[in-house]
């Protein structure tokens, strides 16, 4: 008689305009069932590398990210496959407890795995990366078309980067590339610009999920002491990373440049565009190659999404900003199988909103973007 | 409307220190065993709709100062399985939004299966044995 | 939320000041004009080390504060001659008197701080302190200092406080919003103890010790992107100064967010309260939702806005904090944030007007609560 967690619940009624509409989900984490699941997708020579040397980053830890989080493996306690696979690593309980059950038409794969975009050895990175698109496509996305692959690579060295995309680009499961936030530089810098390039050229967004490990302490005065103020510095981070990318001149030099901030949250955006604008225009003498309003880039070239939805104490306050940031540029995600999950259901009936309003932001954004049907 | 009382588990269906989701009168419910008690919750979290009984049943932790950490009433927390909130299992209170946030705490009770056969009592998902004992929630 | 009609003050350009009513100015620059003007208030031993070494040649400028971006240094505000801020007549005509504040705060922000020779930069702060107390605060009853401490060394800035805490005139100890360690870490706690023992804030000014890239992801090519992120650097003492539980230790203690903006902080509680429900076992000293300590214990000034022009967000920002007690009124004096005498947002005759000109900075600063509006000349 005891009930399987999986076994449908009594469901919170869908508001109207949810009624039967596919969401797109734009953050959902992948797993590897278990961890040698990705070695087969690495060669041999990495393969040794990898079991004799482990993992070579740019802090204290050789296996962890240093502030241990508040669940195991980051994940919704719920999340854990009966079948012994970590959270995310089990297609057919994500299908059943995710995909299915909320009705996601699309969901963008976020493979956060192993980071080959953080490797100090530059020439794993790039098998790593190789691996782990090839895992994304012949373990989730053969398996389930309603998911999309990301074409990871190494950032820090382009021309491995602009390989491995020239290489993934062509096929149309992958719909975008994706590349760590915390970068050697901020992003914005030259360095990375042969990537802009690349993604200008084959037209796919480039989605920064929150994350990252360059060496640097996470905030402007060093390393925080708690997890709960290194996960808000995502906040600080995805602000530096626009200030770059906008100041340092990117969009002048590649308009048709699409970027997805993922998970960093959405509120802290339009006093970010005030204060930029009010700078700009004192200090415009620094930076000429700027021909419009910081504002004016930002909502050209970024898509925010929704999750971990901001919270503010008046809801009226959430749709506020929102608009403030333009209701086109923001779409839904859930992060699934993380422990700060949203649902369908929770986001529409925080932002009360018009039907035609709400599907733009659950479904129509994304679809547009990344010419999903 | 006058409450029932619904038959939702064998008391030896749920150890102390863990949960059980059962369902009674249609209502998704939290069953907790604190040490030989048993208490019943609305199993849905109020803030995103997590299933309460799927969440780690801990102590509350408090300090007085920084970094002088103690750990209290162990056992008699649930914290939700998504976002993390705290839930005293007594009560339904959320510790972190007491006044906006709580789940529906249901009364409960233990009575045999001898004393079930007379009612009124309902018993919607299994047979009632005369040898065992049964979580009763009124509703 | 407040009586907006009740106090009626006399229109602007009114005898009593600029604004009709009483002022103080939490946030004017003065600067250092060179090492050499510091050599009279160093020992026989510093002087000496000074002179042979060449260090009284030295530029001492912060790469946080370039003297002369056009954001630091309002045109009509430009000494003919030296560094801008190191000239009292132009402080006088262009900021006292226009103004007509009945205290100014000035802050030096001086390479000094930031010395990595612990002794160095405590004697360097000592004596521009000494420097401050006899080139300005002598000169002009309206001016009150910040307390200029070494950054790097908790104690010898403890010290430093400890000697000043007597002369009245010193009404914060002035620290930057980015320094090697986040604010609140216990590393900084003789300085928010000894602080808190004379009943002085603690002010906070935008500016870092580059210790840190300020992006908190490398370096940037331009300054823009640096002044931005000082916000970011805010955010971070935000998070650092409550999950640090600064104010659980020292419950009297205020914060004073100077040059930092102010629109960010509204968002950026939304996000800390809602993590704070899930992660607070982390750190149970926290017991009320963060926004609500920010609320009691943190201050903003006003200068520079950063809003849309006449966009109203000075009055949504009180709005979603919940308080019109948060926002002090600063000219920051000598910066160009504004143009002519359009420092306030909002009408000065209005309620908020008068709680951020007035009732706000002394309620946030125990020296100046005594102040009389009558100071006025």
């Amino acid at each position: 008689m005891s009930m399987d967690l999986l076994e449908p619940r009594e469901k919170r009624k869908p508001g109207g305009a949810l009624q039967g509409l596919g969401v797109v989900d734009c953050d959902i984490h992948p797993q590897f069932a278990t961890p040698g699941e990705i070695l087969t997708f690495l060669p041999e020579r990495w393969r040794d590398y990898v079991r004799t040397y482990g993992g070579f980053y740019r802090q204290p830890l050789a296996d962890t990210l240093s502030h241990p989080r508040m669940a195991p493996d980051v994940a919704r306690a719920d999340s854990w496959p009966p079948g012994g696979a970590p959270p995310g690593g089990d297609l057919a309980f994500m299908q059943r407890q995710h995909l299915d059950a909320n009705n996601v038409d699309h969901g963008m794969l976020m493979p956060l795995n192993r980071g080959p975009g953080n490797q100090r050895n530059l020439e794993y990175g790039a098998a790593l990366a190789t691996a782990v698109n090839d895992w994304q496509i012949a373990c989730w996305v053969e398996r389930d078309a309603r998911l999309h692959a990301s074409i990871v690579c190494t950032q820090e060295h382009p021309p491995f980067a602009i390989a491995e995309i020239e290489r993934c680009a062509k096929d149309p499961r992958f719909s975008q590339i994706m590349l760590p936030p915390k970068s050697l530089e901020p992003l914005g810098r030259r360095r990375y610009w042969p990537i802009f390039e690349a993604a200008e050229a084959f037209d796919l967004p480039i989605a920064l999920h929150v994350g990252g490990i360059n060496g640097y302490p996470a905030t402007g005065s060093g390393w925080p002491s708690y997890y709960i103020e290194e996960q808000h510095t995502n906040v600080q981070g995805m602000q530096g990373l626009i200030t770059s990318m906008v100041v340092e001149g990117v969009f002048e030099q590649f308009p048709g440049l699409r970027i997805v901030l993922v998970e960093g949250g959405v509120a802290w955006a339009p006093p970010l565009k005030w204060r930029l604008d009010k700078h700009w225009k004192r200090l415009k003498s620094e930076a000429p190659h700027l021909k419009r309003l910081p504002s004016e880039y930002i909502h050209d070239h970024f898509w925010f999404t929704t999750q971990p939805l901001d919270e503010p104490p008046e809801d009226s306050d959430l749709l506020e900003t929102f608009e403030q940031v333009g209701l086109d540029r923001i779409m839904f995600s859930t992060d699934y199988p993380h422990w700060d999950f949203d649902e369908p259901s929770f986001v529409a009936a925080k932002l009360r909103i018009g039907p035609e309003k709400l599907r733009a932001i659950m479904s129509g954004n994304a679809r547009e973007l990344y010419g999903l049907t | 409307m006058s409450k029932s009382r619904f038959v939702v588990a064998r008391t030896s269906d749920v150890a102390p220190g863990t949960s059980l989701r059962v369902n009674a009168g249609g209502r998704d419910i939290a069953l907790f065993n604190i040490a030989g008690a048993f208490f019943a919750l609305g199993d849905r979290c109020p803030h995103e709709s997590g299933s309460l009984c799927a969440g780690k049943i801990v102590g509350f932790a408090e300090a007085d100062e920084p970094g002088k950490y103690r750990l209290v009433r162990d056992g008699e927390f649930v914290r939700c399985p998504w976002h993390g909130w705290e839930f005293d299992i007594r009560t339904g209170k959320s510790w972190c939004d007491p006044e906006k946030s709580r789940v529906r705490a249901y009364q409960t009770g233990v009575t045999s299966g001898s004393d079930l056969v007379e009612g009124p009592y309902v018993a919607e998902t299994f047979k009632v044995s005369v040898e065992e004992n049964y979580v009763v929630v009124e509703i | 939320m407040q009586d907006r009609t009740d106090h009626s003050i006399p229109a602007k350009g009114a005898a009593a000041g600029l604004f009709g009513g009483a002022a103080v100015d939490c946030d004017v620059h003065v600067s250092v004009p060179s090492v050499k003007a510091l050599l009279p208030y160093l020992d026989a031993y510093w002087r000496q080390q000074f002179v042979t070494r060449g260090i009284d040649r030295l530029s001492w400028n912060m790469t946080s504060d370039p003297p002369n971006a056009p954001i630091m240094i309002r045109p009509d505000r430009r000494p003919t001659n030296g560094r801008p801020g190191s000239d009292y007549s132009i402080l006088k005509d262009k900021c006292l008197d226009l103004f007509g504040p009945s205290a100014a705060i000035a802050n030096c922000i001086y390479g000094g701080m930031a010395l990595h020779s612990e002794d160095m930069a405590a004697v360097v702060c000592t004596a521009v302190n000494d420097w401050l107390a006899a080139e300005w605060l002598d000169r002009d009853p309206r001016l009150r200092a910040s307390i200029v401490v070494p950054l790097n060394n908790a104690d010898l800035a403890a010290e430093e406080i400890e000697r000043r805490a007597g002369d009245p005139r010193f009404v914060q100890v002035l620290m930057l919003a980015m320094g090697e360690q986040p604010l609140g870490k216990r590393a900084h706690w003789p300085i928010f103890a000894a602080a808190s023992r004379h009943g002085l804030p603690i002010g906070v000014h935008a500016g870092s010790l580059y210790q840190q890239p300020p992006l908190a992801g490398g370096y940037g090519s331009y300054f823009l992107e640096d002044y931005v992120a000082q916000a970011f650097g805010f955010e971070s003492c935000v998070l650092s100064l409550v999950s640090e539980g600064v104010f659980a230790k020292f419950p009297e203690l205020k914060f004073v967010f100077m040059e930092s903006g102010v629109t960010w902080l509204a968002p950026a509680l939304w996000r800390f309260d809602k993590t704070w429900r899930g992660v607070r076992a982390e750190i149970p000293w926290v017991k009320t939702p963060p926004s609500q300590i920010v609320r009691d214990h943190i201050r903003l000034t006003l200068q520079p806005f950063d809003e849309p022009e006449g966009a109203g967000r000075l009055e949504r920002f009180c709005e979603q904090m919940k308080s019109d007690e948060m926002v002090l009124f600063s000219t920051d004096f000598p910066h160009w944030h504004y143009e002519d005498e359009d420092v306030l947002p909002i009408g000065a005759e209005t309620a908020l007007a008068r709680k951020i000109l007035w009732d706000n900075p002394r309620a946030t600063y125990p020296r100046l609560k005594a102040l009389a509006p009558e100071v006025l000349a």
